[in-house]
């Protein structure tokens, strides 16, 4: 099964979230704050702490570590505060 | 800081009005003491969206109440800067402006009689086309049939709005009691106030203020004078921070017949005004059930419904919190802002209901202009505790 | 239709579950998750099936017998129905019992199905989430929660980190590290901030003979975690913790300290450590936004139970984590209770399940000893500095959160919220409440207060979801407390 994470494919396999394929490809944060535009990633890994945003398919705010992925997802890095496009 | 015992003034309630009312008094130099059971600022005041608002309102005195206020906001928060400083004067104003729009054509013509009406009272009330609203407002729905423009719509927020006024009580040697709560008033001889029993204790003081917003008809009632202040509720619904999408206040026509509606059914109109921490707030519901809190879906349903018909872009955007409050409302739709003719040394200040906000600095103005035997700028003779609406019977 | 429906599907609400399904009661169990089993039962995702799943049991057996097998192996039982990825986002008061809104489908996504369940009785089994204590730098990418670690490392197969110190307190730091080495970390150090464990990983059974910790069915679990880290030379140190994390855009390194038994660091103690993940938990908060909007009495952060598991409001009953923080078989235990009871309520034949209800007597002395081992203590506020943020979502830092207790004088959450910005971004406080609450001396009570448990689209919210099994008022009239 194959996803895009900021337009480069990736190799998934089913039942993965989106957290854990990005950090078993080493990426550890894809998301900057929207005051100080800092870096996060995963911090509580079970959904509740809302710092793994990410966009999927056009959709924003989405956590990283809820969302497992589907064939094809379009996975994008998130910028502070983003409209679904 | 030591305790109050006696006071010239005590002030029952530490929401908006209280708080607009405290500093107007503090500022008259009387020594005030703020009473609440709860902790300052908890209650309707951190339910409300901050509007101050001019274009919800139809010529007639709650209107030359909010034009006072309007103009009143600013200059207070510069004199609460130049006293306290920016950070406790940080009250996130903003005089952005209103946009009212109608998505049917049936709309428009009210929309443009009530506007006319505004601008014969001095309201700044422009008539725009759908193209000219839409330019303003880049991501309002393609159903716009009409709209109108008010400049001098405002908002700010509440809480912070609150605590600077406290701020500025306790700075002039007041005192903001949390936790405490007013149970009745004591009377001297000649059957005046002159004191009001908080928790355990007596404190002593010329003149009692209720202004305890939709619980101001229950105190009324301990107190021995009761006036008909109901509550109302309403909810908001809250989004996550979003990059810049709605630049004003922007609200469906229909919303003011639903402020100056009686009626005790649910009512919900689309109001959305974006904050300064990036969400988008979107009211509003209107619903008399008492005191009940029980969340209700189908007005969370309808709310969603009406900002999404303005805002179609909000579609997809997550609701991540839910807010209501309990709104002071009275059967004529005007504050209660005066003594009470039966208890000399009792003051009223309530019934604002979803505008207590806007009308807050007036409010405290006028009431401190009735305390102090002067000239108020507007006529206090239609926010008087005794009319038929707000005392049923009088009682001695 | 007797029907109940459960909230949270790790051991409480699986075993809620099973108990009200084998008294013959429909059950809906609806869960986050993709697998049953919750947080503690973290199941691999990426393997294949299910195993508490109805269908793990051979086809062949007939219901009885499956029933059977599901009392014995914990799989669950055939009638219930259970809803996988499922969000609750609402609980609504309704005449006789409860409306439970949810939507089903991909994580945050914007086409889940919407549905709304009626039911007499609930059991509400939403578990609880660790705690992060903040310090400079715990908001760099690379520092994560115990949970976090756990999650992906069973969960996922990922280990956090290649170089990975783990600190906190409490038993569960043992197991977290024991995972992380599985899924091929490095554990630098496992740092407790309290004392207790430190004699009982020397010297397990004399510890647990002490007293404080009598009973403890997990001891064998506990000492095979720790022959485990022995064995991979992971130094385990008490009364430590890592105070702070380097690095410009991930962790690089920490610090971390020796406390004082008030956890303030010890001065000239400070340690630097190469590590690039920090996995931290100072003990669980239990997620307590459904039992406030069912409107169950809470004391002291836990939903009040009586010896059925009910709580103050009739026909909602609570299990696990949310009475209070005991671990996985305290919690199935309690399940059982509560699933007996919620099937008793809607009009089922139910004996008193007098051995579950002692187990979870024993449970809750245990957790209680166990929890006063490891309390977090106040000296952790000195690890902050003015910058140091305190809420992530916001980005409140210490020193504004401070400006706006004192120049504002506030006293209360609501307000302290709206003044600070404190608990107002997406996560609501769920990961700075308590700490804030601490910080600024306010009661923490006023931050689980969420009627929206989980976010949700306006398009969504905006649809009509049709009501499934809408209760019988006037049946519902006839129902009656539990009590045995």
């Amino acid at each position: 099964m194959r996803v895009r994470f900021d337009g480069e494919e990736v190799e998934v396999q089913e039942g993965q979230t989106v957290a854990g394929v990005l950090l078993a490809k080493g990426i550890r944060s894809w998301r900057t704050t929207r005051g100080g535009g800092r870096p996060r990633g995963l911090f509580c890994g079970i959904g509740v702490c809302f710092d793994c945003l990410v966009k999927v398919n056009g959709v924003p705010d989405v956590r990283a570590c809820q969302r497992v992925v589907a064939e094809g997802d379009d996975i994008r890095t998130q910028a502070g505060a983003e409209l679904p496009s | 800081m030591s305790r109050i015992e006696t006071a010239d003034v005590v002030v029952i309630g530490a929401g908006i009005i209280g708080a607009a009312c405290a500093e107007a008094l503090s500022a008259s130099g009387l020594r005030v003491l703020v009473v609440d059971r709860g902790a300052p600022a908890g209650g309707t005041t951190a339910g409300g969206e901050g509007n101050v608002l001019l274009s919800d309102k139809a010529p007639g005195p709650e209107l030359d109440l909010a034009v006072l206020s309007r103009r009143l906001w600013p200059q207070l928060i510069e004199s609460l800067r130049a006293e306290l400083g920016d950070e406790v004067a940080r009250v996130e104003w903003e005089p952005k402006g209103g946009l009212v729009v109608a998505t049917d054509q049936d709309a428009v013509g009210p929309l443009a009689i009530l506007a006319e009406a505004q601008r014969e009272v001095g309201v700044e009330a422009v008539e725009v086309t759908p193209d000219e609203a839409r330019a303003m407002e880049p991501y309002l729905t393609e159903q716009v049939a009409g709209a109108v423009h008010y400049p001098g719509d405002a908002q700010l927020q509440p809480v912070l709005a609150a605590t600077a006024l406290l701020a500025a009580v306790r700075a002039r040697g007041g005192e903001v009691r949390g936790g405490a709560e007013a149970h009745s008033l004591v009377f001297d001889g000649s059957g005046k106030v002159a004191g009001v029993r908080v928790g355990e204790g007596t404190i002593g003081c010329g003149a009692v203020v209720n202004a305890c917003g939709p619980w101001a008809g229950h105190f009324s009632v301990a107190a021995g004078a009761p006036i008909e202040v109901l509550p109302r509720r309403g909810m908001v619904l809250v989004t996550a921070p979003l990059p810049q999408v709605v630049g004003r206040k922007v609200y469906a026509a229909d919303y003011v017949a639903a402020v100056a509606s009686s009626d005790v059914d649910l009512q919900v109109s689309a109001v959305v005004e974006s904050t300064a921490t990036g969400t988008v707030l979107i009211g509003s519901s209107r619903q008399r059930v008492g005191f009940d809190e029980a969340l209700q879906v189908e007005v969370l349903r309808r709310l969603a419904r009406s900002a999404v018909k303005l805002f179609p872009v909000l579609a997809g955007v997550p609701v991540m919190r839910t807010y209501g409050g309990f709104r002071p409302y009275t059967p004529d739709h005007l504050p209660v802002i005066g003594e009470d003719p039966r208890f000399p040394g009792l003051w009223h200040a309530s019934g604002h209901e979803g505008a207590g906000i806007g009308l807050a600095p007036a409010t405290g103005r006028l009431l401190a202009d009735l305390m102090c035997g002067r000239e108020s700028e507007v006529d206090p003779s239609r926010f008087k505790v005794d009319r038929p609406a707000v005392i049923a019977e009088v009682r001695t | 239709m007797r029907r109940i429906v459960v909230i949270g599907a790790g051991p409480a609400g699986m075993a809620a579950a099973n108990a009200a399904a084998l008294h013959g009661v429909e059950v809906v169990l609806i869960d986050a998750g993709a697998k049953l089993g919750g947080q503690y039962h973290r199941q691999d995702a990426v393997a294949s099936g299910d195993r508490f799943a109805p269908s793990a049991l051979s086809s062949d057996v007939s219901q009885a017998a499956s029933a059977k097998l599901a009392r014995r192996r914990f799989v669950l039982a055939p009638n219930v129905e259970h809803v996988a990825n499922a969000a609750v986002w609402a609980i609504e008061p309704v005449d006789g019992g409860h409306r439970v809104h949810l939507r089903v489908g991909p994580a945050d996504g914007l086409d889940r199905i919407g549905r709304a369940v009626e039911a007499r009785a609930l059991v509400l089994a939403t578990g609880a989430y660790d705690r992060a204590l903040p310090f400079p730098g715990w908001d760099l990418p690379g520092v994560f929660t115990a949970g976090a670690a756990q999650a992906l490392a069973k969960g996922q197969g990922v280990a956090v980190g290649d170089r990975v110190v783990v600190s906190g307190t409490g038993p569960f730091l043992l197991p977290v590290a024991a995972s992380l080495i599985g899924a091929g970390a490095r554990i630098v150090e496992v740092a407790e901030a309290n004392a207790a464990v430190t004699g009982w990983l020397s010297r397990p059974f004399k510890a647990q003979a002490t007293g404080a910790l009598a009973g403890w069915s997990k001891t064998g679990e506990l000492a095979r975690y720790a022959g485990m880290l022995a064995r991979h030379r992971v130094p385990y140190r008490s009364r430590t913790a890592v105070i702070e994390a380097h690095g410009s855009e991930c962790v690089e390194s920490v610090t971390v300290a020796r406390l004082d038994a008030l956890w303030n660091p010890v001065p000239g103690s400070e340690r630097r450590l190469e590590a690039d993940a920090v996995a931290v938990g100072f003990g669980f908060t239990p997620q307590l936004e459904l039992a406030l909007a069912a409107r169950c009495l809470v004391e002291d952060g836990f939903v009040v139970v009586d010896a059925a598991q009910g709580t103050s409001a009739p026909g909602v009953f609570a299990a696990g984590e949310l009475t209070g923080i005991g671990g996985a078989d305290l919690a199935a235990s309690e399940g059982a209770v509560a699933g007996a009871a919620a099937a008793k309520y809607v009009g089922a034949a139910v004996e008193p399940p007098v051995r579950a209800m002692a187990r979870v007597r024993s449970g809750r002395r245990f957790a209680a000893a166990l929890n006063a081992a490891y309390p977090v203590r106040p000296g952790w506020q000195g690890w902050l500095r003015d910058d140091t943020i305190v809420c992530r979502c916001e980005e409140v830092t210490r020193a504004s959160l401070y400006r706006a207790v004192d120049e504002r004088d506030v006293g209360a959450v609501r307000a302290l919220k709206l003044v600070s910005g404190a608990g107002l971004g997406l996560c609501q406080g769920r990961v700075c409440g308590q700490n804030v609450a601490e910080l600024a001396d306010v009661d923490p009570a006023g931050f689980a207060k969420r009627p929206i448990a989980s976010p949700i689209r306006l398009s969504e919210l905006a649809e009509e979801e049709p009501v499934e099994s809408p209760i019988d008022a006037e049946e519902s009239g006839r129902a009656l407390g539990v009590e045995y």
